[in-house]
């Protein structure tokens, strides 16, 4: 129980910013069109792709004789650009099309 | 970390929470998608060329580059290529891409829990040990000497238990993700068929119940496997197959997770995986430390929850009935015994005839329109009928495709104007004035079982009421149960004509035939 109160003290700032990030996600998204469901699952899914950082900071620190650490984070790097780069051009080509439609009204 | 790093990646979750927010409203959409993906791109580029950990910059920065290109080749290329219907399948893989990172980054950092001993002060600290141990055997070793090492190893030892659970949860979300997402994506173009076994859930708990246990266990153990030199520099390796064990286990409960529900539900699935993964990179985000990676997981991660349950809801079931449900294999016996009635078939010139002389037409597309890409002559007939005077309206079910919302993406694609397009209560006040409704590819979303047989797998599912206009016309391309695999009703009452063929060929032979009417 105290190491538990310890934790949370030591991690005060992040708790605050997780359960924040929480209520935001749930406004921001709550009054959204069925139109849209596809689009924003297809966006958050590239908002994900976050990961990439998480992947770069390990391939970067990865010494320089570890080769299971270079070759996961190397193929980390990659997977994650996949998610980032399809997940926004993915997105964009969907929207794409709502927006010609808008500009020919 | 850099004051400039900082403020990067403080504009960087701005710019996740304000694209979410632009990408819920249709004007602002795509401004929204860009919005996020340039601070995205900010992130990566500072992450790369500002990131400092114990004074030290990154390097491998040839792996990273190369990492990074070719990622993007293959993002870019699989992006553009995709046809619009197979969208939710190229989503679903993106999305097991992600968990694989998370889960890979899980990995790595567990080796470098043992690499804790490659330190200066670790390999000293082997070296304390090890005069320890051989003062002992040789019986001169003096209660003093043995204090002062032990008071020095206390000294340097860490409580690795909240790092490894930090570890390990993002192994668990990203494996889980990540084969989840790659069944998901198997299922939807028909790789993988709709498997289900007797006890099912009892084995699918019992899985689970083996990563608690397997999780539990290591982090019992941390504390006495590492550091290693604590032991005089030993190895880890029964540690480190415990690991692999639950990284195992994780797999294979992705897969039985995702494996037993029904295809019509695996939009909910994928939505569902989807906040996984932004969960995964969230421990990322508590792993390094790092409020980028921290928001923009957390972020997605309940956007994707709510977003998950607005998907349930416009279905009207609830979470637990489409995860519990097993809405494909199993429902199968229950409609062989049931007795089929006669349907009767149009022929193309009749159905031109109905469409051309009816007031009012609604069109209700499903999943059959997009696999025949279907779109563009759809749009085709549309104008024709409008020349003729008829008011033709499309009725979009909210779950229409394969994913929510699917529909309206192909139909503006084929550039048919939004204030055509119906939503379901929308639709359902207007059917019961309206003259002639073409079904075209689409089944469970017009199946009237959904309100009267309590049985049906689909009871509940607020449907479209077509049954309520004048005639149906039902294109098809045989009478084989819908997705969802349940029989259908509608086509054999009355008023429902079937007209059977692929739906790009039969509009065209439609179109054809109503401008000879």
């Amino acid at each position: 129980m105290e190491q538990l109160s310890v934790f949370i003290q030591q991690h005060i700032e992040m708790i605050y910013v997780v359960i924040l990030s929480i209520f935001l996600g749930i406004e921001v998204i709550s009054r959204v069109p069925s139109v849209l469901h596809t689009p924003l699952m297809s966006g958050a899914n590239a908002i994900h792709g976050v990961v990439i950082i998480g992947a770069i900071i390990v391939m970067g620190k990865a010494e320089a004789g570890n080769y299971l650490a270079l070759v996961l984070g190397f193929l980390a790097v990659i997977l994650g650009t996949v998610n980032v780069v399809g997940g926004f051009v993915v997105t964009d080509r969907m929207l794409e099309m709502f927006k010609n439609k808008k500009e020919k009204k | 970390m850099s004051s400039i790093l900082s403020i990067i990646y403080l504009i960087g979750s701005v710019t996740f929470i304000l694209g979410l927010k632009m990408l819920s409203k249709p004007d602002t959409a795509r401004k929204g998608n860009l919005v996020a993906a340039a601070g995205m791109a900010l992130a990566i580029v500072g992450t790369i060329f500002l990131y400092e950990s114990e004074g030290a910059k990154l390097h491998n920065y040839g792996w990273i580059f190369a990492g990074l290109l070719i990622g993007t080749v293959i993002g870019v290329m699989a992006a553009k290529r995709v046809k619009m219907t197979a969208m939710p399948e190229m989503v679903s893989m993106f999305n097991g891409m992600g968990g694989a990172c998370a889960a890979l980054i899980s990995i790595i950092e567990f080796g470098h829990l043992a690499g804790n001993s490659g330190s200066a002060g670790a390999a000293a600290m082997i070296k304390i040990h090890q005069v320890g141990d051989m003062m002992e055997q040789l019986g001169t070793s003096s209660r003093e000497f043995m204090e002062q090492r032990n008071l020095l190893q206390e000294m340097f030892k860490v409580d690795y238990r909240g790092t490894l659970l930090i570890i390990l949860l993002g192994l668990i979300i990203g494996a889980v993700s990540f084969a989840g997402s790659v069944i998901a994506w198997g299922k939807l173009n028909g790789r993988v068929k709709d498997f289900a076994f007797p006890a099912q859930h009892i084995v699918n708990m019992i899985v689970l119940g083996v990563i608690v246990i397997l999780a539990a266990a290591l982090l019992i153990h941390v504390n006495d496997v590492y550091p290693l030199w604590a032991h005089g520099g030993g190895s880890a390796t029964g540690f480190n197959l415990l690991f692999y064990g639950l990284l195992i286990v994780s797999l294979i409960y992705g897969v039985l997770f995702v494996l037993p529900i029904g295809g019509a539900d695996m939009p909910v699935v994928i939505s569902l995986l989807n906040s996984f993964t932004g969960v995964a990179a969230a421990f990322g985000g508590f792993l390094y430390n790092n409020p980028v990676m921290l928001t923009g997981g957390i972020l997605v991660g309940s956007a994707g929850t709510i977003l998950t349950i607005l998907m349930c809801k416009a279905m009207n079931r609830s979470l637990k009935n489409v995860l519990i449900g097993s809405f494909g294999g199993s429902k199968s016996g229950a409609v062989a015994g049931k007795e089929q009635g006669a349907y009767k078939e149009i022929s193309l010139s009749d159905a031109a005839v109905v469409l051309a002389y009816a007031n009012k037409v609604m069109i209700v597309p499903g999943y059959g329109l997009a696999v025949a890409q279907a779109q563009h002559v759809c749009h085709e007939l549309e104008r024709l009928l409008e020349e003729k005077g008829v008011e033709v309206k499309y009725a979009i079910h909210p779950v229409a495709g394969r994913m929510p919302g699917h529909m309206n993406v192909l139909l503006a694609e084929a550039d048919v104007s939004y204030d055509k397009l119906l939503e379901m209560e929308e639709a359902n006040a207007e059917l019961p004035t309206t003259d002639a409704v073409l079904v075209l590819g689409a089944n469970d979303v017009v199946n009237p079982a959904a309100k009267t047989d309590a049985t049906s797998p689909i009871y509940g599912m607020p449907i479209l009421e077509v049954e309520h206009a004048k005639v149906v016309i039902v294109n098809k391309r045989s009478m084989k149960p819908g997705y969802a695999g349940i029989e259908n009703d509608l086509f054999f009452q009355p008023k429902t004509s079937m007209l059977f063929g692929d739906a790009k060929q039969v509009l065209q032979q439609l179109v054809a035939e109503i401008k000879q009417v």
